[in-house]
């Protein structure tokens, strides 16, 4: 009985060792002090502020294209590539696989120094250009990384037997194959959304000079200290936690459901 | 084969080579598929019966050699421009469509020319789709002839093998092709169910009246549905023919083994229609030149048992296995087992005679292209064959494995395995055999019984004396017979295979 006391103590212990930080943003969230960890009473005016402040909003809305555009070109590339090397010999598709891997392991600051480097070598250095490409470099090799496995899992005779019944190659991977591994794809497609929210090291690399996402303005933001020029960045973060946490909610409950349902 | 028509091939085969990765999965294989026949590629796994097939479907592409269809060239033809459909041994449903749609899916893409008068009198034809109401009766009638109708909405996976194969089969058939190739279709169901499928199956055949090419490693199977069995080994075509012809007059010893339960004896030609086997003279109906060295099969059904006074062969009954409808009775004769089946039981260690009439022997040319034998496995891991012992790889026998310090196998799956007296077939090229002068040096020893000069090389055959074993060798320099010599092979030539596994496959 100790025993198990003890164990749900450390669990506890070990989430709110995790969370709390968080929790304590959420709370600091509700009052309107500039400087972090000073409470002067519970107030919603961060949150007006937030949605009153049209630079945030701007930031907001470019932060969210910026990741749905490099998420889906992300998506297409990386599943070309992940069936490219499913259907490629096995003398091709190992080095093709193991080098479209290595942007996961490598450090990010020297991708993000080197793309820097090769977008100043052909004058398209901080153009929005560099910015998508930067980030489609950072979620390309996570979208083949969840493609691969569902494509393993496939029947390989599927994609044959919709060339038997007279299918023509694209239209038998349209048909068949895509929506076999329609899963993997929207989770590298899911993957790479939060991966581009959050990026701040390629983002500031390849960004242009008059553009910002989250990530960039609040390190700028509070780059000189405590003292936060702009507390709605509190209440910003908080939303986006909550929204998180939502997400990750629905998502989980719909796996779930749908899992019985197969049962 | 020769009274054939030759407009009657829908299919033909010439000499086609299929290499994958430096081996030759097919090799040469030239035949034809008769119009409407039921034609069975029959072979242990790894024969090239199923490459076969998949080059006519269109997935593999031959490395030289050609493909036609009614006389036109389809090597090159994409899978999706073959009238031809294919029944997957694993089905291969598209697990995201149900069942109407997944028979449909083929008609969807379908395009019929259809003729049309337009307003000035003329007729033109337009390649058009398939009506929604074509297409639902189309399916409706493919589900019909699998038994399977009233499955339309049903989604794939609330489906049993048996019925998702019906719906395979449905998928294929309702686009009306010219040629319906099944690549061991019931591989994958249980006994009884594959017994029905098999009878269906036929009936399907004579119903449509399309042409079926079947692949299966199933001998019985292929004995059961087919018109004509195409025998294959190592890419190689061994026999064609009826089933009644490849079971009666198996072109080799390959082939008697693989179809039918057989005794195959080694045997010598020692006159006119006289055959001499077991120490035995047997009179038989296959003329071959004497001293020949021949294969002889005797099926198990056409040895007769009678006293041993009466008996051309007399032995020891050891074992008796009831069977059904027949008693499996192995007799030892000398050293050699005689498998008879018999309706009438006999007891284990009476002595018995046996009599084998000459239509019940069906002499067989002799390949001499390597030494095989029967082996197994010691406790130290060597391979004893031949009335010796030799130094041999076991992990040869199992793909990826490995020997630990205990003298274990361990398997790729990491399963551990212990090999004494393990049963295998062992196999040695003629040119991978060294003799010695000094007997004692070799796994085996013997005398050397015939030396024949082959134009650059002796060929030696050296005898044991135990169970006068062969060993065929090729060799440069010059013996004497009946010298007393040493037979050394290194391991690495040594080739084995499990003996479980062949007789499964």
């Amino acid at each position: 009985m100790v025993k198990k006391i003890l164990s749900i103590a450390f669990c506890v212990l070990v989430l709110l060792f995790i969370y709390s930080p968080i929790l304590l943003l959420v709370v600091y969230s509700f009052t309107d002090a500039t400087v972090i960890g000073q409470w002067t009473g519970f107030s919603f005016k961060l949150y007006a502020d937030l949605f009153r402040d049209s630079e945030i909003m701007e930031i907001l809305f470019n932060t969210i294209w910026l990741a749905l555009v490099a998420a889906a070109l992300s998506t297409i590339l990386g599943t070309a590539g992940a069936i490219g090397i499913f259907y490629s010999k096995k003398k091709f598709a190992a080095p093709v696989k193991g080098v479209s891997q290595i942007p996961v392991i490598n450090a990010e600051i020297v991708t993000a120094i080197s793309l820097a480097l090769l977008f100043s070598m052909v004058a398209l250095y901080r153009t929005y250009f560099s910015l998508i490409v930067g980030h489609m470099v950072l979620c390309t090799p996570f979208v083949v990384l969840s493609v691969l496995p569902k494509l393993k899992q496939m029947d390989p005779n599927v994609y044959e037997a919709a060339l038997d019944l007279g299918a023509s190659p694209s239209k038998a991977l349209f048909k068949v194959v895509i929506p076999q591994i329609f899963s993997g794809i929207l989770a590298g497609f899911m993957l790479s959304i939060t991966l581009s929210l959050d990026d701040y090291i390629i983002t500031a690399f390849t960004k242009p000079r008059t553009f910002d996402t989250i990530s960039t303005y609040v390190y700028n933001a509070v780059k000189n200290g405590t003292n936060s020029s702009t507390p709605a960045l509190r209440a910003l973060s908080a939303l986006i936690f909550v929204v998180m946490i939502a997400a990750v909610l629905v998502f989980n409950l719909r796996a779930r459901k749908s899992k019985e349902e197969r049962k | 084969m020769a009274n054939l028509k030759k407009d009657e091939k829908i299919i033909e085969i010439v000499n086609v080579t299929k290499i994958f990765d430096d081996t030759a999965a097919v090799d040469d294989v030239s035949l034809y598929v008769r119009k409407g026949e039921f034609i069975t590629f029959l072979g242990p796994s790894g024969c090239g019966k199923t490459t076969t097939l998949r080059m006519i479907a269109g997935f593999d592409l031959p490395t030289s050699g050609k493909v036609l269809l009614n006389g036109k060239d389809i090597t090159n033809l994409p899978p999706n421009k073959r009238p031809v459909n294919t029944v997957f041994q694993r089905y291969a449903l598209f697990p995201h469509y149900n069942i109407y749609d997944n028979v449909a899916f083929g008609l969807k893409l379908k395009k019929i020319p259809v003729t049309y008068v337009n307003d000035k009198g003329e007729t033109y034809t337009k390649m058009q789709r398939l009506t929604r109401k074509e297409i639902d009766e189309k399916v409706k009638n493919a589900l019909a002839v699998v038994d399977l109708e009233g499955f339309e909405k049903r989604s794939v996976s609330t489906l049993s093998g048996g019925q998702q194969q019906r719906v395979a089969i449905a998928r294929a058939i309702v686009n009306e092709p010219e040629i319906l190739l099944l690549d061991e279709p019931l591989g994958a169901l249980d006994l009884k169910m594959r017994k029905e499928m098999q009878i269906e199956l036929k009936e399907m055949h004579k119903k449509l009246g399309i042409t079926f090419i079947y692949v299966t490693h199933d001998q019985e199977e292929a004995l059961t549905m087919s018109d004509t069995i195409v025998v294959m080994k190592d890419g190689k075509i061994q026999q064609i023919g009826t089933p009644t012809s490849i079971y009666n007059e198996p072109a080799n010893a390959f082939v008697a083994d693989f179809i039918g339960d057989s005794n195959i004896f080694n045997g010598t030609m020692v006159g006119e229609r006289l055959v001499r086997f077991c120490n035995h003279n047997f009179p038989c109906l296959d003329d071959f030149e004497k001293n020949e060295k021949v294969d002889v099969v005797v099926r198990p059904e056409d040895i007769g048992m009678t006293t041993p006074e009466n008996g051309m062969l007399r032995g020891k009954v050891i074992s008796v296995v009831f069977k059904g409808v027949h008693y499996e009775i192995t007799v030892k004769v000398g050293k050699t087992e005689v498998v008879v089946q018999s309706t009438e039981s006999r007891e284990t260690g009476e002595t018995i005679g046996l009599i084998i009439q000459p239509d019940g022997i069906h002499i067989m040319k002799k390949e001499f292209t390597v030494n095989r034998y029967d082996g197994y496995i010691t406790k130290k891991n060597t391979v004893a064959f031949g009335d010796g012992e030799f130094e041999c790889d076991v992990t040869s026998l199992y793909p990826n494995s490995v020997l630990d310090e205990e003298g274990y196998l361990i398997t790729a799956d990491g399963e551990k395995l212990d090999l004494t007296d393990t049963e295998v077939n062992v196999e040695v090229e003629f040119k991978d055999i060294e003799i010695s002068d000094n007997a004692d040096e070799g796994g085996a020893q013997g005398h050397i019984v015939s030396i024949i000069y082959k134009g650059d090389h002796y060929q030696v055959i050296v005898r044991t004396e135990e169970n006068e074993e062969d060993f065929v060798l090729d060799t440069e320099d010059l013996w004497n017979e009946n010298d007393y010599v040493g037979v050394k092979i290194a391991p690495d030539k040594i080739r084995m295979t499990l003996k479980q596994e062949t007789k499964q496959k």
